[in-house]
């Protein structure tokens, strides 16, 4: 298993991590392509709100997954800030589409919800701790910051993807197969997180 | 070898229905098995044939597209597109429904005979779903009182308890058990005799489609869209509130009663305000209305009762 991971982590390392971007943006085309070509059915807006939610969730998913396959012999490090910024990005798009085509800029009911709705207070908390994470997401930032304090910051990333699955799962009516599947994932990535007493803490970081 | 000449079965897509049948005339029974032989041949010769009703909005109503494409019936699955995806196999022609308890004339009676002397009216409401969304949809259909009348309502009968059709070799989404199915609703019985409520099989001049809920429904326009409840196999007249599906998943979220009601927001988001699908990315979002607008024919059965405790 380890020289495979180990071949498999040099060849990721030639490729350069533009490629994850431009990747990245793909399915943000895809789904502008469909709603110009009338694919996305009779409520458009609506699919394309939870189509760019469910990206923001998967980048942040796989960013976070970044670490644990690093243990176990697979580093792909190099993608880990194209991942966030791409959850980052989705999230804002997410965002905006809520605010504008979902909500028509009606202020007074999205600030109603944004008080009395949960689902969108958790949401919005969860974009709120993505936005500095954004904002650092350079080399200059971290050495401002000095590398110790951007890991603290970065921590956010954690209570990010909490608040996320929790907002999925309060806006569903119901228990689907992908959102169980989400939020075990989650889940799982969280737990490797919570630090066990007696192992190296150095071993555990972000 | 002969050649008959059917002139129903000939296909003619220029010929419509319309084109030889007296526009006010009701569908007769033997006009319906013919309608539906036809529809068989070619759709362009089947409009049903319904009156129009003062009860219709004069909104636009959505595309037939839209109607048939963007479906909630867990049935099929939980997606929007999964109705119209997976509903292809659903057979929807036989069909029965058992009529019971207190009922003068119980028994099962099948689709034709369920339909008999009832006057067919295109009936075009809003529909607002509970998860703030609406619809203009053309129904045909006809009363609920008319069945009822005809299988006598037995003093005492308080409600009136419907059941789908439960059949997950053609309704895939039966197959989850998140929900005890059959789906069940109900109604009160005098919400149930509201000239509002009809029993619909079809819309927009054909047969109900699959995804709509083939071949007969349930249409209650001033309450959120799950209580219209599809592909009708049981209808039971009882004194006691029936157990409904909703209801009995998430008691606190859905209640028995499920009447539109901006003041009264669903637990987790509001209903203060509904997004008319069809209309585009910039879909309009507009107000929703109590009763969805249908209070002056229903708000009168619910004086004296707190709508934020019978919601």
């Amino acid at each position: 298993m380890g020289p495979v991971l180990d071949r498999l982590s040099r060849q990721a390392r030639r490729l350069p991590s533009w490629v994850v971007y431009g990747a990245g943006v793909l399915p943000v085309a895809w789904l502008v392509w469909l709603v110009l070509s009338g694919g996305l059915g009779p409520d458009p807006a609506k699919v394309m709100e939870r189509s760019l939610g469910e990206w923001a969730l998967r980048f942040l998913l796989a960013s976070l997954a970044i670490t644990p396959l690093r243990q176990w012999g697979l580093n792909l490090l190099k993608f880990r800030r194209a991942l966030g910024l791409l959850a980052f990005f989705y999230a804002a798009l997410h965002l905006t589409v809520w605010v504008w085509p979902d909500m028509g800029l009606r202020w007074a009911q999205i600030s109603a919800d944004l008080i009395k709705r949960p689902y969108i207070l958790l949401g919005m908390a969860g974009f709120l701790c993505l936005l500095p994470l954004a904002l650092t997401s350079s080399n200059a930032a971290i050495r401002a910051m000095g590398a110790p304090r951007w890991r603290r910051l970065h921590r956010l990333a954690y209570p990010a993807l909490a608040l996320a699955v929790v907002h999925f799962v309060l806006l569903s009516r119901v228990w689907t197969v992908e959102l169980l599947i989400y939020a075990a994932l989650a889940v799982g990535l969280l737990a490797l997180r919570v630090p066990i007493p007696g192992l190296q803490t150095a071993r555990r970081r972000i | 070898m002969t050649r008959s000449f059917r002139p129903d079965l000939r296909w003619s897509p220029d010929l419509r229905w319309s084109d030889v049948t007296p526009k006010h005339l009701f569908l007769s029974r033997r006009a319906l098995l013919t309608g539906a032989a036809a529809l068989a041949a070619g759709p362009a010769l089947a409009r049903i044939q319904a009156a129009a009703s003062a009860y219709s909005t004069d909104e636009t109503p959505n595309t037939l597209e839209d109607i048939t494409s963007y479906n909630n019936f867990y049935e099929f699955g939980t997606g929007k597109g999964d109705p119209a995806a997976y509903s292809g196999d659903f057979v929807a022609d036989p069909w029965a429904i058992t009529i019971d308890g207190m009922v003068d004339r119980p028994g099962s009676y099948d689709l034709a005979d369920v339909l008999k002397d009832q006057p067919l009216e295109e009936r075009i409401y809003r529909l607002r779903c509970v998860e703030a969304w609406s619809m203009v949809i053309p129904w045909i259909g006809f009363q609920l009182s008319g069945l009822l009348d005809r299988v006598g309502v037995q003093a005492g009968a308080k409600y009136v308890a419907f059941e789908t059709v439960v059949r997950p070799e053609q309704m895939p989404g039966q197959g989850s058990r998140f929900i005890d199915w059959p789906y069940r609703e109900g109604l009160r019985l005098d919400e149930a005799m509201n000239p509002l409520t009809i029993l619909a099989t079809g819309l927009y001049g054909e047969a109900l489609p699959n995804p709509n809920g083939a071949p007969i429904r349930l249409v209650v326009p001033w309450k959120y869209g799950f209580k219209s409840i599809k592909s009708i196999v049981r209808i039971t007249l009882t004194d006691r509130m029936p157990p409904t599906t909703w209801n009995m998943l998430q008691p606190q979220e859905y209640g028995f009663y499920a009447n539109v009601n901006p003041e009264v927001d669903h637990p987790r988001w509001s209903q203060a305000s509904e997004r008319r699908i069809g209309t585009g990315f910039f879909a309009a979002r507009v107000d929703t209305q109590k009763f969805n607008g249908y209070g002056e024919h229903v708000a009168q059965m619910y004086a004296g009762q707190d709508l934020a405790v019978d919601y």
